[in-house]
């Protein structure tokens, strides 16, 4: 069921929104006045060319960056997301494009990284291993021990213990920077399969890309971004490869 | 999925390779100096001369501890050795001079290193300051005061009878405590162990066996029964070197079982990726620079305390140099997030067992200088090459 869907019944409110929100870095406008709305049981891809600011974008939605004008709308009132972690309590995950691990620490040390179990004062690590070789049963990551410090892992399995993290307390809203980027077909197969799980399970999904074709599948919203701005929004059951081509490349058709 | 831990010793060698045994190394390090010195003067490993060893090592290590902290941010504190020695200025003037209760002079010692620490942690945090060059403009800061605070006489002495001085000269855990203390921590270390182990096996999970558990409670137990009885046939374990070694302790619980510690780890790791996983990378910089510069400051109280004098020559840059070779040397990493507590101990018992060593084969300070620095140049080259190791 996606957002549109719905609208026809009552009129859901977006779990997370954007208004107006601007982000420069200097003299670079990564973000310009964009607005956007993302609902719980939807998949929504952004795409845009390289520097087309779909990392800020993610940057800001997931408190890791803070916008210059413009505000971040959860459950329809207005958030300050001052730091991840602020984001994260209120059910707001991302997966980073460069994951965001720490290479020292081991697998089930970045799992839990800000949202350590504890028991009494200490940290409780057999609760934690075992909820991590749960999750990554789940995502069918195959790590040689959650004991190793993720400098031993592939970026593959890196990648899979980032989405284990983002997965952890279950989420509402899930934001994946480019996590096609460096997949072969195969692993992008499987990747698409984990994001519909994540959909019919309920969590808002936003993913970001730079192809036009690796999302399409699975996207129910395509949201085009072109030098920090909106250019386009497109019903990923409607759209053509030309359309997309046009408005992330900003050539007339 | 569970249980799939990779078996514990196949993988010792890449352990050892990429620096996370650490302890391990630089315990044989340690043997080896013993044994050598030894040869060379039958009078090394007497218990006199180690219960010396020991009291000599507690004040250099606990600046020393406060180091392994900064350092486990792959941060530097330049000016551990200058706090230490305005500590030290303080509490004998304060209780000498001034005539101030010496515990009041002590808390306010300790107040002064806190409050360093939280300025340098303050001027990292908002400024991006690398501490390494702050911290040097802190030690001529902190040297200036502490000339100050000493006057025109440059010295004082701290009275015999003072209750710091006797703590750190002549006060001795008496054996039945020692034993019992003994006791008392091999058992909580081995119901700890055996809980956590159920525990695992309950939820499943890889354990360590039973023997193996076992063995690492007995080489415990041999470890401190065999210290305590040794040092026993002289005066015993002193109480400055048991607080050293308490603290230490305490911080190794601190860093690898509390939040707190992971935070530290991670920081020091990496940043910005621990930024962005929700820690609180502010805070958690501020405590270790404030923990830093009051550890260096509670060091130089014990310092005033082990030479029942504070001088302008208290916390010399010598005590800075001692502490962070204590801490690279015990095997924590300059590169940040990798390391241990225990490095503070083992570290500055090797440099104290050179410099020991080489007094009882009558060599001077120039030899002490260049064999110390050569061990700190080899524990160098050995952290790189781990880092390297690791990335590969
Ligand atoms: N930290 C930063 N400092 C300066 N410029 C930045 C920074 N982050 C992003 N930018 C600029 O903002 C624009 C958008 O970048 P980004 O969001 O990373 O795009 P994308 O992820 O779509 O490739 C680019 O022009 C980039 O150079
Ligand atoms: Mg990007």
């Amino acid at each position: 069921m996606t957002a549109t869907e719905q609208a026809g019944t009552s009129a859901p409110t977006p779990v997370l929104s954007l208004r107006g929100v601007s982000r420069s870095f200097g003299a670079a406008r990564a973000l310009l006045d964009i607005d956007l709305d993302v609902y719980a049981h939807e998949v929504v891809a952004v795409v845009g060319d390289t520097g087309a600011g779909k990392s800020t974008l993610v940057g800001v939605l997931s408190g890791a960056q803070q916008p210059d004008e413009g505000q971040v709308l959860v459950d329809g009132s207005p958030v300050a997301l001052a730091d991840p972690a602020s984001a994260r309590s209120l059910g707001i995950a991302a997966v980073f494009q460069d994951l965001a691990l720490c290479a020292n620490l081991d697998v089930v040390e970045n799992l839990f990284l800000g949202q350590e179990v504890v028991r009494g004062s200490l940290l409780d690590e057999v609760a934690m291993e075992k909820q991590a070789w749960n999750l990554l049963g789940q995502l069918a990551a195959r790590v040689p021990s959650v004991r190793i410090p993720v400098a031993g892992l592939s970026s593959a399995q890196r990648r899979a213990v980032a989405i284990a993290r983002s997965l952890l307390g279950e989420p509402r809203v899930i934001l994946l920077d480019e996590p096609t980027a460096s997949l072969g077909l195969t692993q992008v197969a499987e990747f698409l399969t984990l994001v519909e799980r994540l959909r019919a399970r309920g969590h808002a999904v936003l993913i970001t890309s730079h192809s036009l074709s690796d999302l399409q599948a699975v996207a129910d919203r395509i949201v085009v971004l072109r030098l920090g701005r909106t250019n386009g929004e497109f019903r990923a059951d409607h759209v053509t490869y030309e359309d997309l081509l046009a408005a992330v490349t900003g050539v007339a058709r | 999925m569970s249980g799939q831990a990779a078996p514990v010793r196949s993988d010792l060698a890449r352990r050892l390779r990429s620096g996370e045994t650490s302890a391990l190394p630089i315990t044989a390090l340690l043997v080896v100096i013993w044994i050598v010195f030894q040869a060379l003067n039958g009078a090394f490993l007497s218990s006199d001369n180690l219960v010396n060893l020991t009291q000599q090592s507690a004040a250099a290590g606990v600046v020393a501890l406060g180091v392994v902290l900064t350092l486990h941010l792959g941060q530097i504190d330049l000016s551990v050795g200058a706090v230490s020695g305005l500590a030290a200025a303080i509490v004998a003037v304060g209780s000498v001079t001034w005539g101030w209760p010496l515990a009041l002079t002590l808390l306010a010692a300790v107040a002064a290193g806190l409050l360093v620490g939280l300025l340098y942690g303050v001027v990292h945090t908002r400024l991006g300051v690398p501490t390494f060059v702050f911290t040097l403009a802190g030690l001529l800061v902190v040297g200036g005061l502490q000339l100050r605070v000493l006057g025109d006489a440059g010295s004082v002495n701290l009275p015999f009878e003072s209750w710091l001085v006797r703590f750190c000269q002549t006060a001795f855990i008496p054996p039945l405590a020692s034993w019992l203390i003994v006791t008392a921590v091999v058992l909580v270390f081995a119901l700890a162990r055996l809980r956590d182990r159920a525990r695992r096996l309950g939820a499943e999970l890889a354990a360590p066996s039973l023997a193996s558990v076992l063995g690492r409670v007995a080489a415990l137990a041999a470890v401190l029964a065999g210290a305590v009885a040794y040092l026993g046939t002289d005066r015993g374990v002193g109480a400055v070197f048991a607080l050293f070694v308490a603290l230490v302790a305490l911080t190794d619980l601190a860093l690898r079982r509390t939040r707190w510690g992971r935070f530290v780890r991670a920081v020091g790791g990496d940043a910005e990726a621990a930024r962005r996983a929700g820690v609180p990378v502010r805070p958690v910089l501020l405590a270790v620079f404030a923990a830093c510069s009051t550890l260096a400051a509670l060091g130089g109280v014990l310092a005033a305390g082990r030479l029942a004098a504070a001088n302008q020559a208290s916390g010399a840059v010598d005590v800075t140099l001692t502490a962070v070779a204590a801490a690279v040397i015990g095997g924590t990493s300059m590169y940040g997030g990798r390391g241990s507590a225990w490095s503070a101990l083992l570290g500055i018992l090797v440099i104290q067992s050179i410099s020991t060593g080489l007094t009882l084969l009558n060599q001077d300070q120039s030899v002490r200088y260049v064999v110390t620095g050569l061990v700190l140049a080899v524990a160098v080259v050995v952290d790189a090459l781990q880092r390297r190791a690791r990335e590969a």
